[in-house]
């Protein structure tokens, strides 16, 4: 007994050690540092409560930063669930090279956010330009991503180019666990495409809904890598008569505040996205508790 | 006979409906791959070409070759560096994270403790934690334990490997506990009854049997460290002596602004290693998804 004590302790010590390390202490030091001076070059720190935060809903950029993600999430759970279930579709049916195509949409998920900032900004900036150019179409001829009213948009379709493929993924295997003879059924009495995409699969897909929109939604709630890449928070336009970069969504709004060494305020406002997030997540798992009851 | 005719007619209406979906995906999956060809496209050009025009074809494909011996001969980045230390920081992580994650989870699954179960929900409550409220206070902590151990943990493979099992052990032990909680204690309890120590059950008999959820567990942990650019740029520091490829590709974008021969024939050296791996193992890499976002 005392002999598979020791081997429980020495298996869990390396991960239990780890998290502690990385995780648990930064943590409780970083809620800490949310309520003082930190400015990550004086040792010395002193506690000044609530302070920061008070001053964050009162600063324009981090309120607009926070208002712009929340519009960025919001269009990107629409938009990216909308293509990647009608991939789904497409590659669960019976058409010819379905499961190339299905490797093929998954491809710019393996692709780094960085890396592809860089291609989407050359995209926007240079190649659709010189098609408006050639063609003269003026809509085309300056860049979307120098719009503060479109750049938004353009994150959003990057990024559902990017997750489409994934969660078109978790939609196919919700779609292969359902048994054919139910969508046949249907068919046989006489209910059209559309009306058992409807009342039949979406209703059984209820699952991999709530899982897709759960990733959507902190996925981009957490957004930093592409944003740095393809617009680096630019253009800039004007919000509470204050100039704030258009596209500076709140991760990379607390990565611009940390580096003008201002680290207590932006730890403050990696604190409020924790609190929206563990937010989002309790709504999450009260809605799955709910279906579970219903079932 | 009037029922043959609607039966052919729809069996015909249905080919043309095949025909017209098979016709729209083929478009759809064309602009999937347009950002691609884009970069295929203008890596073989020169600055000057580019700049005439970013969306014609190349005058010579030689350019290709010469651009990406310009970036491996780079005197400012070294790219091939940043090649190897990508690997060995990934391949070292998901060693230790596949390893002491299955250990833990074990040991958590089969001791069945209040110990147990507190430990798990604290690794489970953990995922909510966004990175963004961890990484000042890391790296402040990861400075004030190296100066004290005396050991140097920030800019060193050995620490960025250390936060990666401790960021990724929590999900890892989450996706090993739901499969070991599968397998037969008869198993376990006959090694031990043949006289197996505990520790030698666990890596004789539970550890292989684990293969089809270390593919998930790869997979999913691989993907991340790879493309990872927030914890490498603050543990390893943007211009250190370990570099991973996305810092390798930003410290390039920002040496030659809107240099796109070179930024984008960097980015396609930094896609080509995951996507030619993808190839040859796309049907584990598709599983291993599916199955870690629907756990």
């Amino acid at each position: 007994m005392k002999r598979n004590r020791a081997v429980n302790i020495l298996f869990t010590f390396p991960c239990v050690f780890a998290f502690t390390m990385i995780i648990l202490i930064p943590f409780f030091y970083g809620l800490f540092y949310s309520m003082t001076d930190w400015n990550g070059v004086s040792e010395d720190i002193h506690f000044i409560g609530f302070k920061n935060f008070r001053y964050l809903f009162s600063s324009p950029d981090f309120l607009y930063s926070f208002l712009i993600t929340i519009g960025y999430t919001a269009i990107n759970i629409v938009l990216v669930n909308v293509v990647s279930f009608m991939l789904s579709l497409i590659v669960t049916s019976r058409i010819r090279f379905r499961n190339f195509y299905r490797a093929g949409f998954f491809i710019p998920y393996l692709i780094g956010g960085i890396v592809l900032g860089y291609i989407w900004q050359f995209i926007f900036n240079n190649a659709l330009t010189a098609i408006g150019d050639s063609l003269s179409i003026q809509a085309l001829q300056v860049s979307f991503l120098s719009k503060p009213g479109t750049v938004i948009w353009i994150m959003s379709v990057v990024n559902t180019w990017q997750y489409a493929g994934y969660i078109m993924l978790i939609y196919v295997a919700s779609i292969q666990s359902i048994p054919a003879s139910l969508m046949e059924a249907a068919a046989v009495d006489g209910a059209n495409y559309i009306t058992r995409v409807f009342k039949i699969l979406i209703p059984m897909m209820a699952n991999a809904f709530t899982i897709s929109l759960f990733l959507t939604l902190t996925t981009s709630f957490k957004q930093f890598d592409m944003n740095l890449t393809l617009t680096n928070g630019g253009p800039a336009t004007r919000f509470m008569e204050m100039p704030v970069k258009a596209s500076q969504l709140l991760a990379m709004n607390i990565f611009s505040t940390a580096t003008a060494n201002r680290m207590a305020e932006a730890q403050a406002k990696a604190v409020v996205l924790f609190v929206a997030l563990v937010v989002v997540a309790l709504i999450q798992v009260s809605m799955n508790k709910k279906k579970e009851v219903e079932m | 006979m009037a029922r043959n005719t609607s039966l052919a007619r729809r069996r015909k209406s249905s080919y043309r409906g095949q025909a017209a979906l098979g016709f729209f995906v083929i478009v759809l999956f064309v602009v999937f791959m347009i950002p691609f060809a884009m970069v295929v496209l203008n890596s073989a050009k020169t600055s000057k070409e580019i700049i005439y025009s970013a969306i014609s074809l190349p005058s010579s494909w030689g350019q290709l070759f010469k651009n990406v011996s310009l970036i491996f001969n780079n005197p400012t980045v070294d790219y091939l560096g940043a090649f190897w230390d990508s690997t060995v920081i990934t391949v070292l992580s998901l060693v230790v994270i596949v390893l002491f994650s299955s250990m833990c989870a074990w040991v958590l699954v089969r001791n069945k403790s209040a110990w147990s179960a507190i430990l798990f929900m604290v690794f489970v409550a953990a995922m909510v934690i966004p990175f963004q409220v961890l990484m000042y206070p890391l790296v402040r902590w990861m400075r004030v334990v190296g100066d004290f151990l005396h050991l140097r943990l920030l800019g060193t493979v050995p620490g960025i490997v250390f936060a990666y099992l401790g960021f990724g052990c929590p999900l890892s032990i989450f996706i090993f506990h739901g499969f070991i909680k599968n397998i037969p204690l008869e198993l376990e309890e006959s090694a031990t009854i043949d006289g197996c120590s505990r520790g030698r059950t666990f890596f004789l008999i539970v550890f292989p049997l684990l293969q089809p959820i270390i593919v998930t567990v790869l997979i999913l942990n691989g993907i991340w460290i790879w493309n990872d650019y927030l914890l490498p740029l603050l543990v390893l520091g943007s211009n250190g002596i370990v570099q991973t490829i996305p810092i390798a590709v930003t410290a390039f974008a920002g040496a030659y602004l809107k240099q796109w021969d070179l930024i984008l024939t960097s980015t396609m050296i930094a896609m080509l290693p995951i996507i030619v791996l993808y190839l040859f193992a796309q049907r584990y890499i598709i599983k291993g998804m599916v199955e870690g976002s629907i756990k």
